[in-house]
């Protein structure tokens, strides 16, 4: 970085900034944040307060969490379409166990599926070859079905959020949200998983060059079967926090925010095409995406408008951010 | 005389950018005549090639076909203008049947039949499936198509390759007859026996340019050898006397042994010694079995017969981690195959650190660090763009991609063509590099399309040919055009002798 600089001693200001947003994309990604807020404050003045920001924290968490998944699967030119149903899968397990089984018992029960289907997709994909898209598509219509029936044989017994969960989804402790004590972990693990270690490292390898992981003696099957597994309990964690947060277990709790959370890592700068990317853009762009839908709610516009714009501003980011932190 | 020239090029150019692929070639092709096209690697062959059949459009030059002058555009256009051409690879479309096939170019099926008779398959069902067919029946049916269409110029490119020596005997026979017959041909092959036993002449390529036309009979194999490799020679041999000579190699244990090793149908019965402190070169015409034989070495490829020991122990290799757990790296030809082209130099050198399922923890940066860089400085490579590999220059990336395996310490070394492509002071630094390498006890397997590399680098040659080993020789005798006679499988001269009849040693 100083040779190029000194090459060129004198850069125009926009090359500066330019450098600087390539060097450290979440800095764009904060400003855009910044300035999501400052028209949120323009349209609704006094709404940006402590309240405000706590909850959307909340929100946005489990939405990172989910967009963990999506980034790190990524990385290696994947994608996990799964999330959805295992997330909704724990947290259905969850709340229908953990009144007689026992908390401890009902989180483990709950984390079964998670693992299975983690196993199946990683079985899938390393080794049979199968796109990621379609593998863990299919895996997640067979969870869906699997929960169908579940819900039948348990719909006498009822369900009841444990109070532990709803307390870590929703509750403050002196006006912090009590999810971050699972986020902060998570989140510190996985940058440190992508930034310092080996398994990291052969994420980002695969996604860039196969052949070239291959030929350094990374046993790709191995990668893949561990890099699912790793997402399908990031995701059954996502979904307890959103099952402590909506209070509600049902069908549909996660399955829609399966898309945003591809989006929060794609605006994050994580690239589809794998090899490149990280965390810290994915967590910008899951609060981003929660601002934004705050936003669009305040503009009180109907459902079906706001949808549209919702998209629409996520392929406008998304290309303007690729431009701006493209190579100068 | 002029009246009898069938085909004629004259002034053919081709560049792309500021690469020169043609310069001035040309080719003249008689009524009746078989003649050969020749040319080592890079010489401009397949361009010619392709500027022929409409392929590619040259910058400059004329061709001629019968006296007029024809702009071919389209492989179509050329098939109208009286050329057709036969490549190494099957050109049917294997979903459709024979029927379909000739339909579709609109072969006459009269001669086609009369013709796939000759080359003794008597009872083809027009209602098969191309895709069901084997491939020997499968290249008869191409040439046999391409001769029912009666051209007047056929253009054989490496057809006989892949073919078994009988059925090649018959295709030979039927091509000999198309001359004889009062049609033209142009055959490309690798196999100078061919050619000696087939051909009338010759015209012979070099860096772009035709460097002569010599008439096939008793020595001209050896006059175009000479011709293909020009005032090279003279150049080369001073380079060799001017590197240090290596120590004579000192009697060693072989690190790896090969015992009739075979591909189905791309590597046969080889069998050889690469022994310790020992860079040992690969000689061989495009496409013999060297990429097949990489890929067995690495664990890329799993050999369908014969053995491989490592120091003595017998191995077998499913994985590249496998070989790699021996202590043998492959250093690909391509090296996009190789790099990751989006992560930074220290990255791709640190890469097989982290590939075993022990070392998915937490990576010791420091100590890492300490011999990555160690093995960065040692290859001196340029790290100003050190951030992402694709920024590095091509031989600023080779280097890359040989630093990954110093600094991972493989004790067995693969380089399929490290220097391609690659400026000439990174060359030499490589060819020492690999030496200092030897010398500390490494075995080096080093495949080379610059002949001249096997006497700047290497201690011996092994030279392969049509998937067998068909010499070994030691780099003191390596000269340029001893290993180009071998790579054609033409026999050794004695040292001294005359040069012998191609062929009649055969």
């Amino acid at each position: 970085m100083t040779d190029v600089t000194q090459r060129s001693p004198a850069p125009g200001l926009g090359r500066r900034i330019r450098r600087v947003f390539s060097d450290r994309p979440v800095i764009p990604l904060l400003i855009l944040l910044a300035i999501l807020m400052v028209v949120l404050e323009i349209l609704r003045p006094g709404i940006v307060n402590e309240r405000w920001i706590a909850n959307t924290v909340k929100f946005a968490i489990p939405l990172a969490i989910l967009a963990a998944c999506q980034t790190v699967t990524m990385l290696t030119g994947g994608i996990d379409l799964s999330v959805g149903t295992v997330a909704t899968l724990g947290a259905f397990v969850v709340s229908t166990q953990g009144m007689d089984a026992g908390l401890g018992w009902a989180l483990l029960l709950s984390l079964a599926p998670a693992l299975l289907i983690g196993i199946a997709n990683g079985i899938g994909v390393g080794i049979f070859r199968v796109h990621p898209l379609i593998m863990t598509l299919g895996t997640s219509l067979i969870g869906v079905g699997f929960l169908q029936v579940y819900q039948r044989t348990v719909i006498a017994t009822g369900t009841k959020v444990p109070d532990v969960l709803a307390w870590i989804g929703t509750g403050l402790t002196g006006g912090i949200p009590n999810s971050l004590i699972v986020f902060v972990p998570v989140a510190a693990f996985i940058l440190f998983m992508l930034g310092r270690s080996g398994f990291g490292r052969l994420l980002y390898a695969v996604g860039d060059n196969e052949r070239a992981a291959r030929l350094s003696g990374v046993i790709y099957w191995k990668v893949i079967l561990a890099l699912y597994i790793l997402s399908g309990i990031l995701a059954w964690i996502a979904g307890l926090i959103y099952v402590g947060l909506i209070k509600a277990p049902s069908l549909s709790l996660v399955e829609p925010r399966v898309l945003p959370a591809v989006a929060a890592a794609v605006i994050g700068g994580t690239s589809i095409f794998g090899g490149r990317g990280g965390y810290l853009g994915t967590i910008v762009g899951a609060v981003i995406l929660t601002v934004l839908a705050t936003l669009l709610t305040v503009l009180q516009m109907p459902e079906g408008a706001r949808q549209m714009l919702f998209g629409l501003i996520v392929l406008a980011v998304t290309a303007a951010y690729i431009r701006i932190t493209a190579d100068s | 005389m002029a009246s009898d020239i069938l085909l004629e090029a004259t002034g053919i150019a081709k560049h792309y950018g500021a690469v020169v692929a043609l310069r001035n070639a040309s080719l003249s092709v008689r009524r009746g005549e078989v003649h050969a096209l020749m040319g080592a690697n890079g010489a401009g062959k397949s361009t010619l090639v392709k500027i022929l059949t409409g392929a590619i459009r040259p910058n400059g030059g004329r061709i001629l076909i019968d006296g007029r002058e024809h702009v071919v555009r389209s492989p179509a256009e050329a098939r109208r203008a009286g050329l057709v051409s036969v490549y190494q690879e099957p050109a049917l479309i294997p979903d459709l049947d024979i029927a379909s096939n000739l339909r579709l170019t609109a072969t006459p099926v009269e001669p086609f039949m009369k013709w796939v008779r000759e080359m003794g398959v008597p009872d083809l069902d027009l209602r098969e499936t191309a895709r069901n067919l084997p491939l020997a029946i499968l290249r008869v049916l191409d040439l046999a198509r391409a001769i029912a269409v009666g051209p007047e110029v056929l253009l054989l490119d490496e057809m006989t390759a892949a073919l078994p020596a009988d059925l090649a005997e018959k295709v030979l026979a039927v091509v000999k007859r198309q001359g004889a017959e009062g049609r033209s041909v142009i055959f490309i092959s690798h196999r100078m026996l061919e050619i000696s036993a087939l051909c009338d002449r010759a015209t012979v390529l070099r860096d772009g340019e035709t460097v002569g036309v010599v008439d096939i009979g008793p020595g001209s194999a050896d006059r175009i050898v000479e011709l293909m490799l020009g005032q090279k020679v003279e150049r080369i041999q001073r380079e060799i006397a001017e590197a240090t000579p290596g120590a004579p190699l000192p009697v060693t244990k072989p690190r790896l042994s090969l015992r009739d090793v075979g591909v189905a149908g791309k590597l046969e019965g080889v069998s050889f010694d690469l022994m310790h402190g020992e860079v040992l070169g690969v000689v061989a015409l495009e496409g013999q079995g060297q990429d097949e034989l990489f890929g067995v070495l690495s664990g890329s490829r799993r050999p369908t017969a014969g053995s491989l020991a490592v120091d003595g122990r017998e191995v077998r290799f499913a994985t590249p981690a496998d070989a790699i757990a021996e202590g043998i790296a492959l250093i690909p030809g391509d090296r996009a195959e190789a790099l990751l082209m989006q992560r930074s130099v220290r990255e791709n050198v640190a890469l097989p650190f982290s590939a075993s399922f022990r070392h998915w923890g937490p990576i010791p940066l420091r100590r890492q660090n300490a011999v990555v860089g160690e093995a960065i400085r040692r290859l001196q490579v340029d790290t100003r763009a050190q951030r992402e590999v694709q920024r590095l220059s091509g031989g600023n990336q080779q280097k890359v991609t040989i630093a990954r395996w110093i600094a991972a310490e493989a004790s067995t070394i693969l380089c399929f063509d490290p220097t391609r492509g690659i400026d000439i002071r990174t060359k030499h630094e490589i060819y020492h590099l690999l030496r200092e390498l030897a010398g500390q006890g490494a075995s080096v397997l080093l495949y080379t399309s610059e002949l001249e590399e096997v006497q700047l680098a290497c201690d011996r040659a092994i030279v392969i040919f049509g998937g067998r080993v068909v010499d070994v020789i030691p780099a003191a005798i390596a000269d340029e055009p001893t290993l180009v006679r071998a790579a054609y499988g033409l026999p050794r001269l004695a040292p001294g002798a005359a040069a012998p009849l191609p062929g009649a040693t055969a």
